[in-house]
């Protein structure tokens, strides 16, 4: 149906004429460029070029700037080309690409490789020190917003509050119950096979109970709850930041602190130390459940061995990290969410930075408080 | 020219619906070649509709569709064809919001065709001239971009593949004035440089008068008045009637002579 686009040649002495047949359209790219490349070289040899377009029977942009592009090429040259046989219903196209191409966008400068790695990396760390700043900002405008609320306790978004509780608390519970629940079993089942080697078997409770109260229970819990409600807190207030509704918020004097971020965060700072027990005492029954069906150990056995290998103190030390953990990450979500700018790009970077940032947070915070409990004797 | 030549689309006895909710009802339309056609209907009225059940969006009941000549089949081949028969400008834009703006319009090219980078950075930066975007503006992101250059480089995109038929949906919506005109007579000097026939669906009534060759109004899921817009002024269809005669289209008349 299309026929197939041909240039034919014409040496005459040194004038070369071009007179291009067939359908020069997009559907013919490839052989177009395929001609274009073939003509090139000829093109800086002939003194005069001529382009005859009478027998040329469709043409669209991609046609009309291959041809344009054989003519520039003769005008660098010095010998600007003739365009003849231009028929009437194409003409305008043609002269429309004359003005195309010939502008560059301004202060497009690329330096060296090396240079933008570098660039790169200076970047990243100057960017380090902004997330620092964000933080220590978002932390102080909490503050601010906690002191409001303080003040006048009717300010308080109760009922954002309660709702946000019930997402990342209530809904939370069965999901966390059941990692938990298998993380203790485990543990339990681990440490069996491996202590029954030495006759240690009975020490597996003491693992289990402090490794759960203490680190496990309370970290595992922390990192769902980042991946669950952190990530969800970003791509809200970055959705919303996108489509302007924290804009409104401000300009109804209200503080989007105050009414969005606080109710989050005391929300996360409620829950996580809940979900926190909730999740270790669901690891102590795995643990438990395991020792007595696979270690041969019955529950009253081991609830007596938990109770003399653990202290109020392993439990504390647990929980007591847990309200700062979800304030991590809820600071850390929050802040993310608030610089999400207008692309659906964008707010996917967010939130995958909000949560990767809130678990090495989370990570780096449990380890500064096994140094901090270590040093004070707990 | 033979018959079917003169008309670009063809729409015969088309029935689109949702459940037991019909939107249009035994329609019939045709669109010449080269031309601007408005089309003007009440907002939930079914022009988005229509304009989506020709370009294969929406799957239509019964009736036939004929694009440029050719059965249009909403089915799973038909699409793929339709690439570079039409381009489409959605009224938001739709533009890749991870691409540039060049990005965006070398989309089309990349995935259809087989160039070289270079000719397709030269074609993509031709239509970014043709659409008269500014050079700086060239390598922005869409969130960058104001109302109407996204307006622009989303009509770039739908030209990239130089499609015989382009369909506007609401072009000049969210616009100003100013840009609403200038983008008026964009449209119109495309449609000449690039021989097209420009399917638009539009409340603008400047727009209607100055640009559209011929105006269609859609009413209770039927074409009730089609031809210039002289004609339609003069239509006795009561919605027709109260579309051109209400208080506000009242109200443009003074400002516009």
């Amino acid at each position: 149906m299309s026929s197939q686009p041909l240039l034919n040649t014409i040496s005459n002495g040194d004038a070369l004429l071009l007179r291009p047949t067939g359908e020069w359209t997009a559907v013919n790219a490839a052989a177009l460029e395929h001609l274009f490349d073939g003509i090139a070289p000829q093109l800086r040899d002939a003194k005069a070029l001529t382009i005859d377009l009478a027998e040329l029977q469709e043409i669209d942009t991609l046609g009309a700037w291959l041809l344009e592009k054989i003519s520039r090429r003769a005008a660098q040259a010095g010998r600007p080309a003739e365009l003849v046989g231009v028929a009437d219903r194409y003409a305008g196209l043609i002269d429309q690409l004359r003005q195309v191409n010939r502008r560059k966008p301004s202060g497009a400068a690329r330096g060296s490789l090396l240079l933008a790695r570098l660039e790169d990396i200076g970047r990243a760390t100057w960017g380090a020190r902004e997330d620092l700043f964000a933080f220590l900002q978002m932390l102080g405008a909490l503050a601010n917003a906690l002191l409001g609320v303080l003040r006048r306790p009717r300010s308080l978004r109760l009922t954002s509050l309660v709702y946000q509780i019930y997402r990342v608390g209530w809904q939370a519970i069965p999901i966390i119950g059941l990692i938990t629940f298998l993380i203790g079993a485990i543990i339990a089942q681990q440490g069996i096979f491996h202590f029954r080697k030495f006759g240690a078997e009975s020490y597996v409770v003491d693992m289990v109970g402090i490794l759960v109260l203490r680190e496990l229970g309370v970290l595992i819990v922390a990192i769902m709850v980042a991946g669950r409600s952190g990530s969800a807190y970003t791509a809200e207030l970055g959705s919303m930041k996108m489509r302007e509704e924290i804009d409104a918020l401000s300009t109804m004097d209200l503080d989007p602190v105050e009414v969005l971020i606080l109710p989050r965060v005391i929300a996360l700072v409620v829950a996580l130390p809940i979900l926190a027990f909730l999740g270790s005492m669901a690891a102590l029954y795995g643990g438990g459940l395991v020792a007595w069906f696979y270690g041969g150990m019955s529950p009253t056995i081991f609830i007596a061995r938990l109770h003399e290998a653990v202290s109020v103190t392993h439990f504390e030390v647990g929980i007591i990290k847990a309200p700062f953990m979800a304030l991590v990450i809820g600071i850390v979500a929050c802040s993310e969410g608030l610089r999400v700018k207008g692309s659906a790009e964008s707010l996917g970077r967010q939130t995958t930075t909000s949560v990767v940032k809130s678990i090495f947070c989370v990570i780096v915070l449990d380890g500064l408080f096994a140094v901090f409990f270590a040093s004070i004797g707990m | 020219m033979d018959m079917p030549e003169r008309f670009a689309i063809r729409v015969r006895d088309l029935v689109v619906g949702f459940g037991d909710q019909v939107v249009i009802d035994h329609l019939s339309l045709d669109v010449r070649r080269g031309e601007i056609l408005g089309l003007v209907g009440a907002s939930g009225g079914g022009k988005s509709v229509l304009m989506r059940t020709i370009i294969g969006l929406i799957p239509k009941r019964s009736g036939e569709i004929e694009v440029m000549g050719r059965e249009a089949d909403p089915g799973l081949g038909g699409r793929r064809r339709s690439a570079s028969a039409w381009g489409i400008l959605f009224q938001q834009g739709a533009l890749f919001s991870s691409l540039t703006a060049r990005q965006n319009v070398q989309f089309p090219l990349r995935e259809n065709l087989t160039i070289s980078e270079t000719l397709m950075d030269e074609i993509a930066t031709a239509k970014l001239e043709m659409v008269g975007l500014a050079p700086d503006d060239w390598d922005k992101f869409p969130a960058q971009l104001s109302g109407g250059m996204t307006k622009r480089v989303a009509l770039a995109r739908a030209l990239a593949l130089d499609p015989g038929i382009v369909f506007l949906d609401e072009p000049t919506s969210g616009l100003d004035p100013i840009a609403a005109g200038d983008f008026d007579v964009l449209i119109q000097t495309l449609q000449k440089t690039l021989k097209l026939t420009v399917f638009m669906v539009t409340h603008d009534l400047a727009s209607l008068n100055t640009v559209c060759d011929r105006v269609a109004a859609l009413a209770d899921g039927k074409i009730v008045a089609i031809g210039p817009m002289g004609d339609l002024l003069t239509s006795d269809h009561p919605w027709v009637k109260a579309y051109f005669h209400g208080k506000r289209s009242r109200m443009l008349r003074p400002a516009k002579d």
